[in-house]
């Protein structure tokens, strides 16, 4: 039978992925966000399998919130990238020191 | 059985193709391979019991941010070959992280089975009788109702923001002014003047 500890560990490896994400793709900014969305998604799975095993809605609820917040962050991230995009015609973000001054 | 089988489907899927969104060559592959993965995040929380947060899973993630992220990916003309420079370069400092950050799940997952902790009472214990989106709705209604108004204030936020980032005055182009056609009269419009022989007239 599966048990909470079943989609803890689907979480925790989507979790380990997304962030592994982030660091092997440092240049490409879009695929880092992706991988961020990745980890939402796996706190998102985190938080419907204790509600569900709790029989608590709360979790639901927060993961509603999350959903929310993933969003809106993708939202202003790619509108962040399209104005960098204008800017420099590039997306490297190695290179992104513009606000040094 | 089928339950057990569904669950192992869904989760093979979804991490199998987490991982391809983040090896994909080609962020247009990346973006497909995300879809996948919330199409079979969703068919695992529709497992465990949260329809509602299965569909909004669909609505919202696939329907919403995954076309954004393949409108974006399409519309920006990158060289991606440029951009996978480092990729091997980065690789043994992400592995050492992945793993180091893999171990300390695990641990925590061992911990947590050993014995879990007693926490508090339920705060919203879910009841039978009562469909999935009644029971969150009036959850979300009564007791989330400032919690709930924050995050449409965190999307109304958002949505400004992206507006006013890239929204972009073009210089030099003559759009259509509707007041100032309506106010013009037939009187204002014309004009009789009677300028001097060789003087010419300014119009």
């Amino acid at each position: 039978m599966i048990s909470v500890g079943h989609y803890l560990a689907v979480s925790a490896v989507l979790f380990t992925l997304g962030v592994l994400g982030i660091f092997i793709n440092r240049k490409n900014i879009i695929v880092i966000l992706m991988a961020i969305e990745l980890i939402l998604l796996a706190v998102n799975i985190n938080l419907v399998a204790f509600s569900a095993a709790l029989g608590d809605l709360v979790g639901q609820v927060f993961a509603m919130f999350v959903l929310t917040v993933a969003a809106g962050e993708a939202a202003i991230g790619l509108a962040i990238l399209v104005i960098y995009f204008r800017g420099r015609g590039t997306i490297a973000v190695d290179d992104a020191n513009r606000m040094k001054g | 059985m089928i339950q057990l089988f569904a669950f192992y489907l869904f989760a093979t899927i979804v991490i199998a193709s987490a991982a391809m969104v983040i090896f994909a060559r080609n962020p247009v592959h990346s973006v497909m391979w995300l879809i996948l993965a919330f199409f079979n995040a969703a068919g695992l929380m529709l497992l465990a019991g949260a329809e509602f947060i299965a569909m909004l899973l669909v609505i919202v993630y696939v329907g919403a941010v995954a076309v954004l992220f393949l409108f974006v990916v399409m519309m920006l003309n990158i060289d991606f070959a440029e951009l996978r420079a480092g990729f091997v370069r980065y690789l043994p400092l992400g592995a050492l992280v992945a793993i180091i950050l893999v171990a300390e799940l695990i641990f925590a997952l061992g911990a947590w089975s050993a014995g879990g902790v007693d926490l508090a009472g339920r705060v919203a214990p879910a009841v039978t009788d009562k469909s999935n989106i009644q029971q969150i709705g009036e959850l979300l209604y009564t007791r989330y109702i400032f919690l709930f108004e924050a995050a449409g204030i965190i999307l109304l936020v958002a949505m400004i923001g992206a507006i006013v980032l890239t929204h972009r005055q073009r210089g030099g182009v003559r759009t259509q002014n509707i007041s100032l056609q309506n106010q013009r009269r037939p009187q204002d419009a014309t004009r009789l003047v009677d300028p001097g022989v060789g003087q010419g007239m300014e119009l």
